[in-house]
């Protein structure tokens, strides 16, 4: 049992359904709570954060007692880079205008994936970014700087 | 007759050059995403949901819903060639389909799937046009604690329908009432949990929620597995059905109608639901149950036709009651605010050729979508090879620039990859992302008819039980719950998501 439990999907789930729990209502005691009659806005969510943490509390009791699957995490690799693919698009738009930042999203997406060809990402790059600038920029109209601001 | 009138409204809405447009397009492209497994309706209208913005409501309600009962015909093609479920509202197909496409009878499956959806789809716009109304009239004479009883049975329904454990799916209801509540409290005007920042006084956008979640968790997820697709790309020649394949398929065809026609109203139900349950009954009720898994066709014939009709009818609840019983339609409901139309009774009387318009594209969208999937079905097959690399950037592109473009806004960007990271992380701990979603929807909601409820009986909860709609309501509730609990349901419960 020991040393095993701790990698348990429930464990985990568990936690974290405490940790947001608890955090809704340790930042609801700013607000006011009002009455049942008249509920302020601390009175549901200190209600639900409660409720939710009783039941990750369960959940988490629940996997020391009995154990649930281990979890697998198959490698970190499409995570990492999926997320940073957005991260880095988000930060690179509203400086450096579309064509950069789809530059660096795509880029970085197709290291995450399993096979990387250069010429293919290029291709599928230059591909992309005309389909964002004819049916977003021009056919929508929407207000996305293209070229970085000078 | 009344019906008769707003029917014709609504044709005369549906059928205007730039609606029948956008139905087109709406379809093709949910024929489009059903085919490609990977990618679902879910995460679709998400990324469509920036784009309607700029299109007319009634345009915008139907191109969204033409993705999705177009989903439903596309994900039965890649279930019967490919083996894989396009969508997993046909992994049952896969069952029957495939074995049939073996045999050398891909053909028959296609085209008895596509004329079952087809026929479902038909009754299923009919049902709509005829329950709708008197539902709604029931729903005027809601109050608050109707209301609350009413979101609460939605919620305990997506618990009973997530997959995996009940208690998990619980909380991952309560955290997304939590992420609902995020913003400034519409009674007293105080900012809650937004930890001072202004991009969070106005919430937590629904699209962020729904396309971190459904669109880049799912692609973390997709990138994990290994690729591999064999197509099985064995001619499929003579799409009609043979004499002997309609008399055995007209039935099941029927009955999977009505089944999901049924549980796609139910909250909680839809079209995954239906298609289950209707080919459980037809393997109950056949003379031979061995015949199933070695290509039969009623297996087709029933759970295809069923998964339509529940797609459809599960519109019902949205429409009349502005509550949604599903994944999907809660981001109908949220394509609907965007607009700036609540969702709810009233939508049918203020707005009827928004409401009928709607209607009567889902009849036209059947036909274009029989049209569209049996003659065209060589081009869907070749779209299969399209390797799923060169797909997901593509993906992630029209999300992170549709996430943009809603407030121009770089914070909602990082704010969807913070929503998929979490998505990630709980859907390795078993944890499924819809009833989180469902409970974000319905959260702002559930408070306010709960204040309300509460401060109109003066602070005495017995309210939800004394009125009694209320409490038929909060009594369905309980009874599902008790239901899922009950081993020999549960029991079956898991065997129906594990196969």
């Amino acid at each position: 049992m020991k040393g095993r439990f701790n990698r348990d999907k429930d464990f985990f789930a568990g936690l974290i359904f405490i940790f947001f729990g608890l955090l809704a209502i340790w930042i609801a005691r700013d607000y006011p709570l009002g009455t049942a009659r008249r509920m302020g806005p601390a009175y549901f969510p200190s209600i639900i954060g409660g409720a939710l943490a009783v039941l990750g509390f369960i959940i988490f009791l629940r996997s020391l007692w009995s154990g649930s699957e281990p979890v697998h995490w198959p490698g970190l690799r499409p995570l990492i880079m999926i997320t940073g693919a957005v991260v880095g698009f988000a930060l690179l738009l509203k400086p450096l205008g579309l064509v950069a930042a789809t530059f660096v999203l795509i880029l970085t997406s197709c290291l995450g994936g399993w096979q990387f060809r250069w010429h293919e990402a290029a291709l599928l790059y230059v591909v992309l970014v005309l389909i964002a600038l004819i049916s977003f920029v021009y056919g929508l109209g929407l207000q996305i700087a293209v070229w970085p601001r000078l | 007759m009344d019906m008769f009138h707003n029917l014709l409204l609504g044709f005369g809405v549906a059928s205007t050059l730039q609606n029948l447009i956008y139905c087109f397009f709406g379809t093709l492209l949910g024929t489009l995403i059903g085919v490609l497994p990977g990618i679902g309706p879910t995460a679709t209208i998400a990324m469509l949901l920036p784009i309607t913005f700029t299109l007319p409501p009634v345009s915008a309600l139907i191109m969204l819903a033409g993705i999705y009962y177009g989903a439903q015909y596309g994900g039965s093609t890649t279930s019967i060639l490919v083996n894989l479920p396009g969508e997993a509202t046909s992994v049952v197909t896969c069952l029957d389909g495939y074995a049939m496409a073996r045999q050398g009878r891909a053909g028959p499956a296609l085209g008895i799937a596509a004329l079952g959806s087809f026929f479902a789809g038909c009754v299923a716009t009919l049902l709509i046009a005829f329950f709708a109304p008197p539902l709604a009239e029931v729903a005027f004479k809601f109050g608050p604690a109707e209301y609350f009883s009413l979101i609460v049975l939605g919620l305990i329904a997506a618990i009973v329908m997530a997959r995996g454990s009940l208690l998990k799916a619980m909380a991952m209801v309560l955290l997304g009432l939590l992420l609902g509540i995020v913003g400034t409290d519409v009674t007293s005007g105080i900012k809650r949990f937004t930890f001072s920042l202004a991009d969070l006084s106005d919430g937590i956008g629904f699209v962020t929620v729904a396309m971190g979640m459904f669109g880049f968790a799912e692609i973390i997820n997709n990138l994990e597995l290994k690729e591999k697709r064999a197509v099985f790309t064995s001619h499929v020649h003579g799409l009609m059905p043979t004499r002997a394949d309609f008399l055995a398929s007209w039935k099941p065809v029927l009955r999977g109608t009505a089944l999901g026609s049924f549980l796609g109203i139910l909250p909680g139900g839809g079209a995954i639901l239906s298609s289950f349950a209707s080919y459980t009954m037809e393997k109950r009720l056949a003379k031979d149950p061995s015949r199933f898994g070695q290509g039969a066709i009623e297996g087709v014939a029933g759970p295809e036709s069923a998964n339509n009709a529940g797609a459809q009818t599960s519109f019902i609840p949205m429409l009349t009651l502005g509550i949604p019983p599903n994944s999907v339609m809660a981001l109908m409901v949220g394509a609907m605010i965007i607009q700036g139309i609540i969702p709810g009774p009233q939508v049918m009387t203020e707005r009827p050729e928004l409401f009928w318009g709607l209607i009567a594209s889902m009849w036209l969208g059947n036909l274009m979508l029989v049209v569209l999937n049996l003659p065209l079905i060589g081009l869907w097959v070749r779209l299969l090879t399209v390797p799923y690399r060169l797909l997901y950037p593509a993906i992630l592109m029209f999300c992170c620039i549709g996430v943009y473009s809603m407030n121009n806004s770089s914070f909602d960007v990082i704010l969807t990859a913070c929503f998929g990271l979490l998505g990630y992380v709980l859907s390795k701990l078993d944890c499924e992302p819809a009833p989180l979603l469902l409970g974000f929807i319905l959260g702002p909601m559930l408070e306010e008819h709960l204040r309300r409820a509460m401060l109109y009986s003066r602070g005495d909860p017995s309210v939800f039980f004394t009125r009694p709609l209320s409490l038929a309501l909060l009594l369905a509730a309980v009874g599902m719950l008790f239901l899922a609990v009950i081993p020999t349901v549960s029991r079956t419960r898991n065997e129906a998501f594990r196969e």
